[in-house]
C-alpha cells in the first residue's frame, strides 16, 4: 500500500439532540477507523453529515422531488464516499424516521458494493436486534457490503470499563472499525458513474429492453 | 424562438375562494387560454394528457382539432402524449388526422407519463416504462414514413401489411419533441432520432437540466445530426407576474402554499431560489428566461406553465396579456440578439412554413 493511498469516509448520524448518544457513538466509530486505516499506510478524508441539518431539507426533497443544495451535497459525499458509517437511534424497533428519509434519497446504484459499517444507540440492549433486522436488510437492499459487526451502545454501555473487555462498547466498536478498514483498503477508491456522462448507445438500449 | 403556453389541465379548488370549478368550465377555460395565446402574439399551445382526476385533458387531439378550427397561426402541440399506454397505431392515425385538420400546424411531444396506475388500467406495466418508450415510437417513427408496414414487437399485436391512415399531411411526418426531466435514456432517444428534447424546468434545478440537456446536444451530433448547437431544445417554465413584483408574491402565495405539487414543502422563496419559478415583474420574468439561455444554450421553444394550482381563469388571461404586451417582445428581440445564425428555428412543417414567410413578405409590402 503506498504511503499516499487515502480514502474518503462518510459518517451519517442520525442523533436528534445535541451533543447525543449517536453521534458519541458515531465520532468513536470514525477515529477507531481513522487509526486503523492510518496503521494501513492510508490517509483519511472524513466528513460527517448531520440528519438533523437537514430535517427540513429532507422533507422538502420527499415533497417536491428535487434535494435543496445543501441535501445534494450531503447525498453526493456520501455516494462518493469508499466507505460509510451509519448510526441511528432506535426507535419503535427500528431506525428513526429521519434515517430512513435521508436513505430513501441516496441513489442505488451509487451503493454497490460500498463498505458500511452500521451502528445503533437505544436505551436499553432489548432493541440491539434492531440493527441485524431492519438496518442490515436495508443496506442490503443497496447492494452495499455491510461488515460482519454491527455495533449498538445502550445506556448502560457508556458506563462499562474503557478497555476492551470481551465483547464490551469499546471491542465491539474496535472490531467493527477494523473491519471496515479492512474492506476500505481491500476495494480502493471508489469512482462513481456519472447518469449524465457517456450514456449507453441507443442501439443497445433498444436491444436489451 | 418559438413562445408558448403549455398547460396540465388540472382541476384544482382556488384557495382564495374555496371553490373548485367544474370539468365543463376547466375545458372550457383551457380553450379561452389557447385562443387568447394566439391573440396575445405566442406561437404555440400545448395541452397534458391525463387519465386520471383531478385532470380533465385525457383526449389531446380533439380538444386541439377543436382549437385549429378556431384559430389560424398557433402551433398545436403536447406536453406530453403518453407513448408508452397509448397504442402507436392510435397515435400515428390520431395526430395525422390533427395533422390535416390544422394545416400543419402541428407537432407532439412524447412522454411516459407519471401516474403508475395508468399503466394497468391500459394494459401495461410501469416497469417497462423505458421498453415502451422505446418500442412504441419505433413503430409509430416507421407508420409515419413507411406507407405499408410489417412490425412485430413485444408490446402489441403485430401487424401485416398495416397502412396508417391518413397518411402524413403533404408527406411529412409531424414534428416530435422528446420529453423528460431525469431519463438520460430519454435524451438518448431524441438525439438517435434526431428529434427535439424538452425539459419541463419547473421541478428540477438548473444545474440538472444542464447535465441533460448537455447529453442530449453531444449525443445529437454523435449520431450525426449536426453540431451540437443545432440541436433542437425546448424548456418549459413557470411564472406569475404582476407590474409590482410584491403584488406578484402576496397573489401567487395562497396559490402555491395550497397547490398539489408544491405545498407544504420548500417555501415560495426557496422554491424561486432552487428552480426556475419566477413570481415577480415582467422584467424579473424576461431577466430570469433570458438566462436559460446560458444553461442550455441557445434554443427553440419556451414554454409558460400560467394556468395551474387554481388560479382563476381571469389571471391565467392577465398573465397571458402580460406576456404578449411586455414579456415576449423582449424576449424575442433579445434571444435574437447574439443568436448565431447557424442555430435553427424549431422544425415546422413546410405549409406553415410558408405561411409565416407570405405573412412576413405582406407586412414588409405593407
Amino acid at each position: 500500500m503506498s504511503a499516499t493511498a487515502s480514502r474518503s469516509l462518510v459518517v451519517v448520524s442520525a442523533g436528534l439532540s445535541q451533543p447525543s448518544s449517536t453521534r458519541l457513538l458515531a465520532d468513536r466509530l470514525s477515529a477507531a477507523v481513522d487509526r486503523h486505516l492510518r496503521g494501513a499506510g492510508i490517509e483519511p478524508q472524513i466528513e460527517v453529515v448531520e440528519l438533523r441539518d437537514q430535517a427540513k431539507d429532507l422533507v422538502n426533497n420527499l415533497l417536491a422531488g428535487f434535494p435543496s443544495p445543501h441535501l445534494r451535497a450531503a447525498l453526493d459525499a456520501v455516494l462518493a464516499a469508499d466507505g460509510l458509517i451509519a448510526v441511528t437511534p432506535i426507535f419503535s424497533a427500528s431506525y428513526s424516521g429521519l434515517f430512513k428519509l435521508f436513505f430513501d434519497l441516496v441513489e442505488r446504484d451509487g451503493f454497490a458494493g460500498k463498505p458500511v459499517l452500521i451502528a445503533a444507540t437505544g436505551g436499553t440492549a432489548r432493541h440491539s436486534l434492531a440493527l441485524e433486522h431492519a438496518l442490515r436488510p436495508l443496506f442490503a437492499y443497496l447492494n452495499a457490503a455491510v461488515v460482519a459487526t454491527a455495533v449498538y451502545a445502550a445506556t448502560e454501555d457508556w458506563g462499562r470499563s474503557g478497555v476492551a473487555a470481551e465483547d464490551s462498547l469499546v471491542e465491539r466498536i474496535d472490531r467493527a472499525a477494523l473491519e471496515l478498514s479492512v474492506a476500505m483498503s481491500v476495494r480502493g477508491s471508489a469512482a462513481r458513474k456519472d447518469p449524465f456522462g457517456d450514456p449507453v448507445p441507443f442501439d443497445q438500449l433498444l436491444q436489451s429492453s | 424562438m418559438q413562445f408558448g403556453i403549455f398547460s396540465v389541465g388540472d382541476v384544482t379548488p382556488d384557495p382564495t375562494t374555496g371553490r373548485t370549478p367544474s370539468e365543463a368550465e376547466r375545458i372550457q377555460a383551457m380553450v379561452a387560454i389557447a385562443l387568447k395565446t394566439e391573440e396575445v402574439g405566442l406561437d404555440v399551445f400545448a395541452t397534458g394528457e391525463h387519465h386520471n382526476p383531478p385532470f380533465v385533458p385525457s383526449s389531446p387531439t380533439t380538444m386541439l382539432g377543436y382549437i385549429a378550427a378556431r384559430t389560424e397561426r398557433l402551433i398545436l402541440s403536447t406536453a406530453t402524449t403518453l407513448i408508452t399506454t397509448n397504442d402507436p397505431v392510435k397515435i400515428a392515425e390520431d395526430y395525422a388526422m390533427l395533422q390535416h385538420l390544422a394545416g400543419g400546424r402541428l407537432d407532439l411531444m412524447l412522454g411516459r407519463g407519471n401516474m403508475g396506475p395508468v399503466y394497468p388500467w391500459f394494459g401495461q406495466d410501469i416497469r417497462n416504462g423505458i421498453p415502451l418508450a422505446y418500442e412504441n415510437y419505433v413503430l409509430l417513427h416507421r407508420l409515419w414514413r413507411e406507407d405499408v408496414v410489417d412490425w412485430e414487437g413485444k408490446f402489441r399485436t403485430p401487424l401485416v401489411g398495416f397502412t396508417s391512415t391518413p397518411r402524413p399531411l403533404d408527406g411529412v411526418p409531424p414534428f416530435v419533441w422528446h420529453g423528460s426531466i431525469r431519463s438520460p435514456e430519454i435524451a438518448e432517444q431524441a438525439a438517435y432520432y434526431g428529434d427535439g428534447f424538452f425539459h419541463n424546468n419547473i421541478f428540477w434545478p438548473a444545474e440538472h437540466v444542464r447535465r441533460i440537456v448537455a447529453l442530449y446536444r453531444r449525443r445529437f451530433e454523435h449520431h450525426g445530426h449536426g453540431p451540437a448547437d443545432q440541436a433542437i431544445v425546448g424548456l418549459g417554465g413557470q411564472t406569475f407576474m404582476r407590474k409590482n413584483s410584491q403584488d406578484a408574491v402576496r397573489e401567487f402565495r395562497p396559490y402555491f402554499d395550497h397547490a398539489p405539487v408544491y405545498g407544504g414543502g420548500p417555501t415560495l422563496e426557496e422554491y424561486m431560489e432552487q428552480t426556475p419559478l419566477t413570481v415577480g415583474s415582467p422584467q424579473q420574468v424576461i431577466d430570469r428566461t433570458l438566462a436559460f439561455r446560458e444553461v442550455v444554450g441557445d434554443y427553440q421553444r419556451q414554454l409558460f406553465l400560467v394556468d395551474h394550482a387554481g388560479l382563476p381563469l381571469h389571471s391565467v388571461l392577465e398573465q397571458l396579456d402580460m406576456l404578449g404586451e411586455l414579456v415576449v417582445p423582449v424576449l424575442r428581440r433579445e434571444f435574437a440578439t447574439n443568436r448565431p445564425p447557424n442555430v435553427p428555428e424549431a422544425p415546422l412543417h413546410p405549409r406553415v412554413l410558408a405561411a409565416h414567410a407570405a405573412q412576413a413578405a405582406a407586412t414588409v409590402n405593407a
